[in-house]
């Protein structure tokens, strides 16, 4: 469907399609949102049977599952420290998630949830809301003290305040639009040198020798996106959790 | 660019899913998957660490049980070495009052053997002069047929005074 009409489409692959028949047409349940359960099927089975042998030793499955499960744990508590335990489930499952929604989306026929701005910017509003509920619990109005930095003159605050407040609130922004852009670049970028190869193996007796180029950049594409979707992952992650340092100890 | 088609209802219903599916997850992680994980690691925490404490203990015990015998061993050489001195003064001791006792002995021995000596001596001496005397007077009255007891009797004293025996 890429090379149809000898015309290069890119973005089809981002449209939204119900699935399950009449019954998910009738919820707007989307191939994205299948992805969504799959991606956290995938996690929950991966903890839930990693861990069923509850070996001192353990296999492959439990390794992977637990040294997720450390990875995660060491990233929040260097970041946000010892009180950073109540919010690690939620940390854990932001980057388990992304990171399943970005490798499946590597897998041909699937559909990245995670190129949706809509759903990655959900998830950074999830973040925002946390961060600012967790602020204010934790702080009352000393919160507000945050958009104006201790010792700095008072005659800067018309600068200050305003800056510090849009840095503020252009942080689900900036969390949002990296992961979004990065994931559709790499997909766009796939696709069209996927429509390459089709386009110019078409090219008579030279074609097939021609198009092995495009195919060669596709190769290290595909393991530069499997590069990409770990750290867009891990960057959706740690920012969280630097976040809820500044939730928590403000500065 | 699809995910830009705002009014496009299925992106609301994306969302939607995407906020229940989230949740469910979180709440499935939170409350089943991960206390499973952090169970299991702070179980086998707690064994290495328990196994470390056992191995810390054994080594404790074998270090003392070394001290221990490294103790008694040092306290049996020395008990040892103080009985062989103790054994090497007393016989030395022994010794030295037998070697006394004897000398003692013979030192008696020898005075009391010097003094029959000196006795017997004595009594020879004395039976000199009764000696010499009776056969200078023989002597004497063999050649001139008569005696003279004083005179004889000291010349013979003179005699014996002259050869220091008097």
């Amino acid at each position: 469907m890429a090379a149809e009409g000898k015309t290069i489409d890119a973005l089809s692959q981002f449209e939204l399609a119900t699935v399950l028949g009449p019954i998910g047409s009738s919820v707007g349940f989307s191939q994205s949102n299948a992805h969504m359960l799959l991606a956290a099927g995938l996690i929950t089975a991966l903890i839930m049977f990693g861990m069923s042998a509850r070996a001192v030793v353990p296999g492959r499955l439990q390794s992977l599952a637990e040294s997720s499960y450390e990875f995660v744990h060491d990233l929040v508590l260097g970041q946000v420290g010892d009180e950073g335990k109540r919010f690690f489930p939620f940390v854990f499952t932001l980057f388990m998630f992304v990171l399943f929604g970005n490798l499946l989306g590597l897998l041909p026929y699937a559909f990245t949830f995670t190129s949706h701005i809509a759903v990655t910017f959900a998830l950074a509003a999830v973040v925002f809301v946390l961060i600012t509920v967790v602020a204010l619990m934790l702080h009352g109005r000393k919160f507000f003290g945050y958009f104006f930095p201790e010792g700095a003159p008072i005659w800067l605050a018309p600068i200050i305040i305003p800056v510090e407040i849009v840095s503020y609130l252009s942080r689900p922004v900036s969390l949002s639009i990296r992961l979004f852009a990065n994931m559709v670049a790499g997909h766009v970028m796939l696709k069209v040198f996927a429509t390459f190869i089709v386009l110019l193996g078409g090219l008579g007796a030279i074609g097939p020798f021609v198009a092995v180029l495009p195919l060669g950049v596709n190769i290290a594409l595909v393991g530069f996106e499997v590069l990409v979707a770990f750290l867009q992952a891990y960057v959706f992650a740690i920012l969280t959790s630097i976040y809820l340092h500044d939730a928590v100890h403000l500065h | 660019m699809p995910q830009l088609e705002f009014g496009n209802p299925l992106i609301i219903a994306q969302i939607v899913w995407l906020l229940i599916i989230f949740g469910v997850l979180y709440f499935v992680l939170s409350t089943y998957a991960l206390p499973r994980v952090a169970e299991v690691l702070e179980d086998r925490r707690r064994r290495i660490e328990g196994d470390l404490e056992a191995a810390q203990a054994a080594k404790a015990e074998a270090d003392a049980a070394i001290a221990a015998y490294r103790e008694a061993s040092a306290k049996a050489r020395a008990e040892a070495q103080a009985a062989i001195a103790e054994a090497m003064q007393s016989a030395q001791a022994e010794t030295t009052a037998r070697a006394d006792a004897l000398a003692a002995r013979l030192a008696k021995q020898i005075d009391e053997a010097e003094a029959r000596i000196g006795r017997a001596r004595d009594a020879a001496m004395g039976a000199l002069r009764q000696v010499s005397t009776e056969t200078a007077d023989a002597l004497l009255v063999r050649l001139t047929g008569r005696s003279d007891q004083a005179v004889l009797g000291a010349a013979v004293d003179r005699a014996l005074a002259a050869r220091g025996q008097g």
